[in-house]
């Protein structure tokens, strides 16, 4: 049977949103390596990537929107739909995640290094491949990575906290490292606020492809009453 | 919540064939049951098993059990009368009788031995008013049934049922020809029976199942694949059949 116009079109937004995906996942790359390079031209390379990103969410949310209404979808296809809205939206946010860590980089550049930059790399390498397997977990319906994803946020609080204590006692130490102090804690915000999008992406995955809503700790399977009969 | 029927391993042939398949349920009173299937799944079956109106026809024959209120509607000595006071349906095709409106309401009751014309005014109101059709024809309740709209006659249908003033209301198919706006004004009229009656409604219209009912249930030729929750059905179904089906994508 030739394919119904409603799984072309579905397809299509799936498409976009994995290119969309792969572009926050070099906007984020880009921005990190930054940081590493203390890079002040990347802002604007950044700026400019985020820009596509803020378009292609406009589009992505009104195709969906436009299928659900047309269509009105129901089960796999509506968890999808539904599930596309709020990745498109997530994905959206670390993009502007990742022009703040862009930002970051052109204020550190020219600052004298310090030792405090070692955990910054670490942690964005922790967060970055975050993203990289929630996103995978939605194009592929990998539900182990995607819990996997889940427990990997706790080490990224744990050195987003541990990155603020080592700063914060620089900055009591040595009154001109505040201004750098205070924008490597927003470096460490910004990647932790990614590593929590990358983790409602993952829970996102698990719901649109086995239809398991476990966010908020709150796992639960599909409501089976004592009415449920499943032959 | 209390169980009205109580279907224990229902199966149903025609004519030495199985059209469905041990079958067991239990439906849930004060609740709309939709049923859900594509064509020849036995859905159409299973809610003629339900007021016995199947054994009418040449070749059938059921096993099983059929529990109403706890008792075998199929058990030797259960009276079919009764059954059908108890239990009313609505069909596919509004079938209006050639008489007015009132006496088309009328009609049932009268044949159950009500006489008083007092008794007779209020059970026209009551039912027209439960169907939600009493403003539209509470000035002409003398014109012909048959000249009421399509939507305006499978309403009439509807309260006509309703005049018995029965437990359980099967529908079959019941917009199946209405426009949108009489598909609304009889989904908003067994969205209101509901608190009163059991509704069970065969529908070849997933979406008015996902609107209306309390639980759906999926049948595929001849079995029950799924039932449960309505929003879980049309959400997160658990069988990969009913998903297709939801989705369109069946067959």
């Amino acid at each position: 049977m030739d394919k119904r116009h409603f799984d072309v079109e579905l397809d299509q937004l799936r498409q976009k949103l994995v290119m969309m995906a792969t572009k926050v996942e070099i906007l984020i790359n880009h921005s990190i390596e930054a940081i590493r390079k203390r890079d002040a031209a990347a802002a604007e390379t950044a700026l400019a990537m985020d820009k596509e990103i803020d378009r292609m969410e406009i589009e992505i949310e009104e195709a969906a929107i436009s299928l659900i209404a047309r269509y009105q979808p129901a089960a796999g296809d509506l968890r999808f739909l539904v599930g596309a809205i709020k990745i498109n939206n997530d994905l959206e946010r670390i993009g502007d995640h990742g022009v703040n860590i862009a930002q970051s980089a052109a204020l550190l550049a020219g600052r004298p290094d310090v030792k405090v930059l070692a955990d910054i790399p670490w942690m964005a390498g922790l967060a970055v491949s975050m993203l990289k397997d929630s996103l995978d977990s939605f194009i592929s319906g990998d539900s182990e990575k995607a819990r996997e994803v889940c427990t990997r946020d706790d080490q990224v609080d744990e050195l987003k906290d541990q990155i603020l204590r080592i700063v914060l006692t620089f900055m009591m130490e040595k009154p001109d490292f505040i201004s750098s102090g205070m924008t490597l804690i927003l470096v460490a915000r910004n990647l932790e606020r990614i590593a929590d999008l990358a983790t409602d992406i993952s829970e996102e995955a698990i719901y649109i492809h086995h239809g398991k809503v476990i966010k908020h700790g709150a796992e639960q399977q599909p409501e089976a009453s004592g009415q449920d009969v499943v032959s | 919540m209390d169980c009205k029927f109580d279907i224990q391993d229902l199966s149903v042939y025609w004519r030495g064939n199985l059209s469905l398949k041990k079958v067991s349920l239990k439906i849930s009173s004060s609740q709309i049951l939709g049923i859900i299937g594509p064509a020849g799944s036995g859905k159409t079956t299973f809610l003629r098993s339900l007021d016995r109106m199947n054994e009418l026809e040449p070749g059938f024959k059921a096993e099983g059990r059929v529990l109403l209120d706890g008792e075998d509607i199929y058990g030797a000595g259960y009276d079919a009368v009764t059954l059908r006071k108890k239990v009313g349906m609505v069909f596919a095709l509004p079938v209006a009788l050639p008489m007015s409106v009132y006496e088309n309401v009328v009609y049932g009751p009268r044949l159950a031995g009500i006489r008083n014309h007092d008794r007779l005014d209020e059970l026209v109101e009551q039912s027209l008013t439960a169907a939600f059709m009493w403003n539209e024809v509470k000035d002409r309740l003398d014109m012909s049934g048959l000249r009421l709209s399509g939507g305006q006659q499978q309403r009439l249908c509807l309260a006509r049922v309703l005049a018995m003033e029965p437990e359980v209301i099967l529908l079959d198919e019941p917009c199946s020809g209405l426009d949108p706006i009489s598909t609304a004004k009889i989904e908003e009229a067994l969205t209101e029976l509901k608190k009163k009656y059991t509704i069970i409604l065969v529908t070849n219209n997933t979406k008015q199942a996902a609107r209306i009912a309390d639980q759906t249930a999926f049948f595929l030729m001849g079995e029950l694949i799924e039932m449960g929750v309505t929003d879980r059905i049309f959400t997160a179904p658990v069988h990969k059949q009913t998903d297709d089906y939801v989705t369109g994508r069946f067959g």
